[in-house]
């Protein structure tokens, strides 16, 4: 399936590998006044356009943490951090925003969903803070609704909807603004096994199409139907294999 | 949508805090009525000050004469200077950039009847340019004698309103005879009552006013208790006064330096310092409102910072899914100034009311009810209102609504 694109980005891997994520020697220390935590101690990462990448590992290792600096939700302690093509380090506040908007698309494991609104408006709101056209955000919206099965649930509030269809509603908020990449932490963590697969399977066609992805997954079943694993330890990347395909 | 969801967050939010957000309009309302109706009086009050200024005379000097306090060209010190009747045309002739001037000879013990009736008192003999020196303005019906009534000595009395109603009751004075000191004397004016603050000899609406010719020649003395000068300005006030003993000193032989000779009144003089007395008051009245307001300022600002602290999950929501600073603080500071603003209308129709209630009493002669009753709320003070107003409302969202674009996205959104 065509997806309508609202913006192109002709600058994916601007540094000639078509790398959108490029992390080097990337530490992360959470300074919590008594005590350090040195959540991640060194990452090298690098992720292509249209590779689909499981992030697995114990409780505690990290992975939250690097997902968030991915997402620019956060910023590094220390090390170099590209993302498509453009260092992070140095963006003030609003800079930040504007890549959040435009270039990741964010999943959570508990969908984050603004509980007031529509799922419809849920999706649009991104699309708001991005300026599009009331027009644009309208089509798009439905499209996108529709594309993961809730055409029919558009005007229901979070409240009303189950975990599998929140985070159907969530990923097509993420996939609202049309970003390089989509990042998910633990998105089937809260969901039954069937809402869970379905989920993945969803991630699969989207990959299929030539989007990107960085998945955070516990379940090794749901890890080995990426690409690409990748396994964190004490804030290090231990493992780091491709799946065949 | 961005109204539509700014507009729900308030509606939510208030829902929520609904009693607070009720309590905090009121307290803004409060504020604004204490401070509009403060400055209102204040207003009101400082409208009846200058009335009652003018009411005495605009820019002028009252002048007694004493004794030399200083030897001057060989006269020993202590000798009295008695100016007479004759000297008010003397100086007004030597002093022609003077507005007015007039001397005033006074008898306290004069027997005034009517009929049946016999009152002791005042009885002024001046120039007939007191009327408008000095405000006697007349009633309908009746005059302040002229030059001619002065020229001729006739036997004209004008009389203060209270004085004329001791005499003759109910009845019309104006073209009444009446006997002062046994001579018989034609009404030819009452004064229209007038607010007065000070006074140099006695009530004004107490007294009996006839042409100082006509004084003369019923007492038999010249000799002036005061005069009064008149300029056309406040600021020639200084050396009118100044040229008015030169002048004096001339015709008497003393030193013009010489502060004994004559008691001053400069009502210009005081009236700076009314005014200085009323800019004091009218600022205590404005702060007294503006801390008022402050506090319901400060009761919105924490209304919106229990917003913030409820919404930190949406606000992270919102952040994580690139919502720039603006969109963030923008409902804050708009919440802030609804509330403000709310509450500064309700304030305004409460104090525009009483305002209006409060003109609809009759003060009923009353004094002190007259100078307070009478609060006027004018352009001036309801835009510095309405700046106040404005200022607390973006500060009290301005506050909460930084509080809510310093938070921490990641560390909010972090599933535990
Ligand atoms: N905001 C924070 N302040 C202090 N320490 C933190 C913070 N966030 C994470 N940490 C610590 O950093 C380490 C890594 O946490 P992180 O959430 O990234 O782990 P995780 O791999 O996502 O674990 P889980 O699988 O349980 O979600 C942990 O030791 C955690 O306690
Ligand atoms: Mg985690």
């Amino acid at each position: 399936m065509n997806w309508p694109l609202i913006r192109r980005n002709g600058r994916n891997g601007a540094n000639g590998n078509g790398a959108i994520i490029h992390m080097d020697g990337i530490t992360k220390v959470y300074d919590t006044g008594k005590v350090k935590v040195e959540a991640l101690r060194g990452i090298d990462l690098s992720v292509q356009k249209g590779e689909f990448v499981a992030i697995v590992g114990p409780s505690g290792s990290g992975k939250s943490t690097l997902m968030n600096l991915i997402g620019c939700l956060d910023t590094p302690t220390g090390g170099q951090f590209d993302l498509a093509g453009e260092a992070v380090a140095g963006l003030d506040r609003d800079q930040l925003a504007d890549v959040r908007n435009r270039r990741v698309g964010f999943i959570f494991q508990n969908f984050n969903l603004l509980p007031q609104i529509s799922a419809f408006e849920n999706v649009e709101m991104p699309m708001l803070f991005g300026g599009v056209s009331k027009r644009e955000r309208r089509e798009r919206a439905c499209e996108l609704l529709e594309r993961v099965g809730l055409g029919n649930r558009m005007d229901h509030k979070p409240t009303e909807l189950s975990g599998g269809q929140m985070q159907r509603v969530a990923i097509a908020r993420a996939l609202a603004m049309n970003p390089d990449i989509l990042l998910a932490d633990e998105p089937t963590g809260n969901l039954d096994s069937a809402s869970g697969g379905d989920i993945m399977t969803l991630f699969k066609n989207l990959w299929e199409q030539g989007g990107t992805l960085v998945v955070v997954t516990h379940d090794m079943a749901l890890a080995n139907r990426a690409g690409r694993v990748v396994e964190i330890r004490d804030g290090l990347i231990v493992r780091d294999t491709a799946n065949a395909a | 949508m961005r109204l539509k969801l700014i507009f729900q967050l308030f509606l939510r939010s208030s829902m929520l805090q609904k009693k607070r957000a009720i309590l905090t309009v009121a307290a803004i309302a409060w504020g604004t009525v204490a401070i509009l109706l403060l400055l209102a009086f204040g207003q009101g009050l400082k409208d009846q000050l200058m009335k009652s200024r003018r009411a005495m005379g605009l820019n002028i000097a009252v002048i007694w004469p004493g004794e030399t306090s200083r030897p001057w060209k060989g006269l020993p010190a202590g000798r009295p200077v008695r100016p007479i009747a004759d000297d008010v045309e003397y100086l007004r002739q030597r002093m022609p950039d003077l507005k007015g001037v007039l001397g005033e000879i006074h008898s306290w013990g004069t027997t005034l009847t009517y009929g049946r009736k016999t009152v002791t008192s005042h009885v002024i003999g001046t120039n007939w340019i007191y009327g408008e020196m000095r405000n006697h303005i007349p009633q309908p019906g009746g005059r302040f004698f002229n030059p001619i009534d002065e020229a001729e000595k006739r036997r004209v009395v004008f009389l203060g309103n209270k004085l004329a109603t001791d005499i003759f009751g109910k009845e019309d004075p104006v073209g009444k005879t009446l006997q002062l000191n046994s001579s018989p004397y034609l009404v030819i004016g009452v004064m229209k009552p007038k607010l007065q603050m000070g006074n140099y000899a006695g009530p004004e609406d107490d007294h009996a006013v006839i042409p100082i010719t006509t004084y003369i020649a019923q007492y038999g003395t010249q000799q002036l208790n005061n005069l009064v000068i008149q300029v056309h300005r406040p600021e020639e006030m200084p050396e009118a006064l100044k040229r008015f003993k030169e002048v004096l000193s001339a015709k008497y032989g003393f030193n013009p330096e010489d502060p004994k000779v004559f008691g001053i009144w400069d009502t210009v003089k005081g009236s700076e310092i009314m005014g200085k007395m009323m800019l004091g008051i009218e600022l205590f009245l404005g702060i007294i409102g503006a801390l008022t307001l402050l506090i319901g300022g400060i009761g919105v600002a924490n209304i919106m910072y229990a917003v913030v602290k409820e919404k930190t999950r949406e606000i992270g929501i919102q952040m994580a899914m690139g919502a720039r600073r603006s969109w963030i603080t923008g409902p804050f500071v708009l919440q802030g100034l609804i509330y403000t603003l709310l509450g500064g209308a309700c304030g305004l129709v409460i104090a525009v009311t009483i305002v209006i209630l409060l003109s609809l009493i009759p003060t009923g002669g009353n004094q002190a009810l007259a100078f307070l009753g009478k609060p006027t709320l004018s352009w001036p003070i309801g835009i510095s209102t309405a700046a106040i107003l404005g200022l607390i409302g973006l500060l009290a969202g301005y506050f909460p609504a930084r509080r809510a674009a310093s938070i921490d996205p990641a560390e909010t959104l972090r599933y535990e």
